[in-house]
């Protein structure tokens, strides 16, 4: 296959065969995304405007809207909204943080460099699950160590700051590496000898870190920004295993995958998911606006 | 660079090893607690036990799951690299309109939110017999791991040396020796780095595992996990549950260290050029 092509810029017949065998070789990829995403989603836009609960199937029936207007109106969904806004917000912006910390540690430190990221990598390696595991029993009255901090009789994860606290926590540790990670990219970006020449002008390290390192990393911090906000808004799995959703701590996930598997009622659990996705696509677009950043992937030509 | 900059660096290492390490300590402590101690409430255990893990392989459902875990996981770690690697070739190195929808579209399924396709999903697999089976958990994990294995692989192939492959050609090498002798082990690490990340992608889902499967013929370990309960051989689940974390998580965080290098770079490879 690599026969056929060539690497300097081909003549006018050259062009057609390159362009008919990048299409060849894109198709299956393509089609398999395109199929598994796009029938789903259009599927389930059928299915939203339908009366269809799987424990009563008979009574299923074309109601327009009616399940929007359910859902829409639902004081549970609204609250999901508000957490699952609310443990965005703040979780990723202490990502923000502690991963620039921990990035700035990776990368400059004299001692045990090696050992510092390799340790790193061990909560992204980490099952989410597994790992919310140790977070609920390390906060389980009698078994967690840390619950052993409180005053007795408290049990956290059974009241709904508590609750929410911890699964930030959850998700914080988990994947603040990742953050990291792409930030202590960002910072190889730095040119040593620009930070040289600020401090030999006398800036302060503080200085040098504000003024000139954080502007060459604003690319770098936009868009590690948005995958993790796009990320943390699907938060699932801490959830469920944490607390459940008990305690209005349902995020939008959590209360559309109980209205379609402890619910069966696929109406409502389809306009959940139109909804869901609707207000996933429209953070990029409000991030755009905010931070002026082009999308990450966006060709770079070469 | 005197002594004190070198403490100084060392405190700070020693908590970010502290953060890293903590938390997972204290799972592994917990899956070495004998049942009756769970509640003392100690960081370590006051007596060792390894009957949590010969407990947990001795229950089917955790052994059958491990087992859907790795077959479906490998399955789909395979597909997504077979069709990931042709796009990914095409995009790197062939022009083509078209060229920027598939990482466009690549894009937009890695931010995609998995919840959305759940509801249908259900109901589609329910209807083609797919609900409950390896295949029905292969397709959306193929799906969500296609975009990254497009990304790593179009960011490595596009930093390989393709002039060597004619100057093969040159010496006298046919297209396929070329290819075989000389493209395929420039390209191979990065292969393998996508395959790792893809198979990651696949072991760590939860929310496809419980919502697609009914039982224990394609539930993967996270979801069979989730399962455990106090009921039955299991009293208390709470070390059954950490020993059982623990033996998920050891097959990642071993391939992470092993290729700890290769992962860090295919990980910010789309975020940092771009």
């Amino acid at each position: 296959m690599t026969a056929r092509t060539v690497t300097g810029r081909a003549g006018r017949g050259a062009g057609r065969d390159e362009r008919r065998l990048g299409w060849w070789l894109c198709a299956p990829a393509g089609l398999v995304m395109l199929l598994v995403t796009g029938w789903p989603v259009a599927y389930s836009v059928l299915l939203s405007l339908q009366r269809y609960d799987l424990r009563f199937p008979h009574r299923r029936a074309w109601i327009g809207p009616e399940n929007y207007a359910t859902v829409l109106t639902s004081v549970f969904w609204w609250d999901a909204v508000g957490v699952t806004a609310l443990v965005t917000v703040v979780s990723v912006a202490i990502e923000l943080v502690l991963g620039m910390a921990i990035a700035l540690v990776m990368y400059r430190t004299l001692v045990a460099r090696g050992l510092v990221r390799a340790a790193v990598l061990i909560p992204y390696g980490i099952v989410t699950v597994a790992a919310a595991y140790g977070w609920k029993y390390a906060w389980t009255p009698g078994t967690g160590w840390l619950a052993g901090f409180l005053p007795s009789g408290s049990a956290p994860l059974t009241e709904r700051w508590p609750a929410l606290g911890i699964i930030v926590v959850a998700e914080v540790w988990k994947t603040t590496p990742f953050m990291s990670l792409l930030l202590m990219a960002g910072l190889a970006l730095v040119p040593e000898d620009t930070l040289k020449a600020a401090a030999m002008d006398g800036a302060s390290a503080w200085q040098r870190f504000r003024l000139v390192v954080l502007p060459l990393m604003a690319p770098t911090i936009s868009a590690a920004l948005l995958f993790r906000i796009l990320d943390a808004v699907r938060i699932f799995d801490d959830i469920y295993v944490l607390t459940n959703g008990a305690q209005r701590t349902s995020s939008v996930s959590i209360i559309a995958y109980h209205n379609l598997i402890s619910g069966l009622n696929l109406g409502i659990g389809s306009t959940m998911s139109v909804l869901v996705f609707l207000g996933v696509a429209v953070v990029p677009l409000v991030f755009v606006k905010v931070f002026g950043a082009s999308a990450p992937g966006q060709d770079r030509g070469r | 660079m005197g002594g004190h900059a070198r403490a100084r660096w060392a405190f700070l290492d020693l908590l970010v090893l502290v953060y890293a390490l903590v938390p997972v300590l204290w799972i592994a402590s917990l899956s070495f607690k004998d049942p009756s101690t769970v509640a003392e409430g100690t960081f370590w255990p006051t007596r060792w036990t390894w009957a949590n893990y010969t407990g947990i392989f001795q229950n089917d459902d955790f052994v059958r799951g491990l087992l859907n875990s790795i077959g479906i996981g490998l399955i789909s770690t395979a597909v997504a690299i077979a069709l990931g690697t042709m796009a990914a070739y095409a995009v790197a190195r062939l022009r083509f309109p078209g060229r920027n929808a598939v990482l466009g579209l690549s894009l937009l399924i890695a931010m995609f939110p998995q919840i959305s396709l759940v509801t249908p999903l259900f109901q589609i697999e329910r209807r083609l017999g797919l609900f409950n089976t390896w295949a029905g958990l292969v397709l959306p994990y193929v799906t969500f791991a296609l975009p990254l294995t497009i990304y790593t692989l179009s960011t490595f192939f596009r930093e390989i040396p393709w002039d060597l492959e004619k100057a093969a050609t040159l010496d006298g090498a046919t297209p396929f020796q070329a290819f075989r002798l000389v493209i395929v082990p420039l390209a191979l690490p990065g292969v393998v780095t996508a395959a790792i990340l893809a198979f990651i992608v696949c072991w760590n889902d939860f929310l496809f595992s419980i919502s697609l499967t009914s039982s224990d013929a394609a539930r993967t370990a996270p979801a069979t996990i989730s399962f455990f309960t106090g009921s039955s051989q299991f009293e208390d689940p709470t070390g059954s549950i950490a020993a059982a974390a623990v033996v998920i998580t050891i097959p990642i965080v071993v391939f992470v260290l092993v290729f700890q290098r290769r992962i860090v770079s295919g990980l910010t490879s789309g975020a940092v050029k771009g």
